[in-house]
């Protein structure tokens, strides 16, 4: 968006702050903070740094993968899903109060936020930008069937489609279904698999390429 | 309130696009903003419930014309400035590139150092309460949500409103978002996860099998 700058705040009355180009207003507001003492540009920098590198669907790929390997662990997920995940070092923010749910062949779980943008940070990182947009969050819960085959996924009729809309603290992380064909593979190469689609509910996880014979 | 962001069952927002191998960010300003909003909150002046409160207020064609970082960056600057940590004449004139004195913010701030970063991204919003407060529902009770229309902030969705459905479960006792955000008051109450048929939120053309589950606090509810 190109909104032209102006001072004119009084012609917005209380609606709140006029819309500027949204570089120049960070910067305004950095630099203004940062005079001020409120924040430290080096926490910026680290702040950054942890929700760009650090957290990610790499995590919850692992979580996944050792609850496809280990049934005792699945059955701490599945009891207590913030407990399970800080075995691996996760937790904090957004993923204080976690729930797993688990795909069968006869459910299929979608999880959404239809207010704002709720998701597992410690577990998927981020969300992306089409979790946040209108699209998706005014259809889910109205249309599921049609949202998930939007993503390429078709489900059939005898399976029922749960959605869960986080209106509150809880944050739901999909544990989907372990491919066929993966009996073989390593925890580590079955975390390679897991996609973060399949822990929102838009994806499944695939059966893995043919590997080449040695 | 009845805001846009609200969004559950509308018609018409157009097609989901999904990028292929999707960046963490698209701008640099989208970094400065995620950053800066977290190292303000360090500050203690809001929490999730006000800060959910002040995206809210974004007038509807806006929030709608723009996107999710420029929605945080129109609450921050609004929750920065109802906060007394920045006035609108300090924003417009650095904007402006003129001179501007600044304000003293409120006493007995402490900013957000590097070396807590760590520690601030682990740490617990403290949303759960310990308090010992009776449930009214238990898992497999028949409720009906309130019809209620509240002009402040509430996490009970409108498509939910007048509708039955069956209690999942109970997560426990959490701070209610609606005192909290109105009154900043920590009210201790049940939240549930309720289970909705498809056919009771959006008639006979939904799935007959499929479902919907939200959480939601007691106050909303009532026995059906």
């Amino acid at each position: 968006m190109s909104h032209d700058h102006d001072d004119h705040d009084h012609r917005h009355g209380d609606a709140g702050p006029p819309l500027s180009d949204p570089q120049l207003r960070v910067k305004a507001l950095e630099s203004l903070l940062t005079d001020k003492g409120l924040v430290d540009p080096v926490a910026l920098d680290r702040l950054i740094d942890t929700y760009e590198t650090k957290v990610g669907p790499r995590n919850g790929a692992r979580v996944v993968a050792r609850a496809w390997v280990d049934p005792a662990y699945r059955q701490r997920l599945l009891a207590d899903a913030s407990a399970a995940v800080a075995e691996f070092g996760y937790g904090g923010r957004e993923g204080e109060h976690l729930v797993v749910l688990e795909n069968t062949p006869k459910i299929h779980n979608l999880v959404v936020c239809t207010l704002c943008s709720c998701y597992p940070w410690p577990v998927l990182g981020l969300p992306p930008v089409w979790y946040k947009a209108a699209p998706y969050r005014s259809r889910a819960v109205i249309d599921p069937r049609g949202v998930l085959s939007e993503f390429g996924l078709e489900i059939a009729d005898d399976v029922e489609v749960r959605v869960w809309d986080s209106t509150a603290e809880q944050r739901y992380l999909v544990l989907p279904e372990r491919p066929a064909g993966t009996e073989r593979m390593t925890e580590e190469e079955l975390a390679a698999l897991v996609t973060r689609d399949s822990m929102i509910g838009v994806g499944k996880v695939g059966a893995p390429n043919p590997r080449p014979q040695p | 309130m009845n805001g846009v962001h609200d969004m559950g069952g509308m018609h018409g927002m157009g097609p989901i696009e999904a990028e292929r191998d999707e960046p963490v960010f698209h701008a640099e300003w989208e970094r400065r903003t995620l950053a800066i909003f977290f190292a303000s909150g360090f500050l203690g002046k809001w929490n999730s419930d006000i800060r959910r409160q002040a995206f809210e207020q974004m007038p509807p064609a806006e929030y709608l014309a723009t996107s999710y970082y420029e929605h945080w960056l129109w609450g921050l600057e609004k929750l920065l400035v109802d906060n007394g940590l920045l006035t609108r004449e300090e924003i417009a004139a650095r904007l402006a590139g003129r001179p501007v004195s600044l304000a003293q913010p409120p006493v007995g701030l402490r900013p957000l150092e590097a070396s807590g970063v760590v520690n601030f991204v682990q740490t617990r919003k403290g949303v759960r309460m310990d308090d010992a407060v009776p449930a009214r529902f238990k898992a497999g009770d028949r409720v009906l949500v309130r019809n209620t229309n509240p002009v402040g902030h509430t996490r009970l969705p409108r498509y939910a409103r007048g509708r039955c459905g069956v209690i999942d479960r109970d997560h426990g006792v959490f701070v209610f978002p609606d005192a909290m955000a109105a009154e900043k008051r920590r009210e201790p109450q049940h939240c549930y996860s309720v289970r909705f048929h498809a056919r009771e939120l959006w008639g006979p053309g939904a799935s007959a099998r499929d479902a919907i589950y939200i959480d939601l606090f007691e106050p909303y509810l009532e026995p059906a």
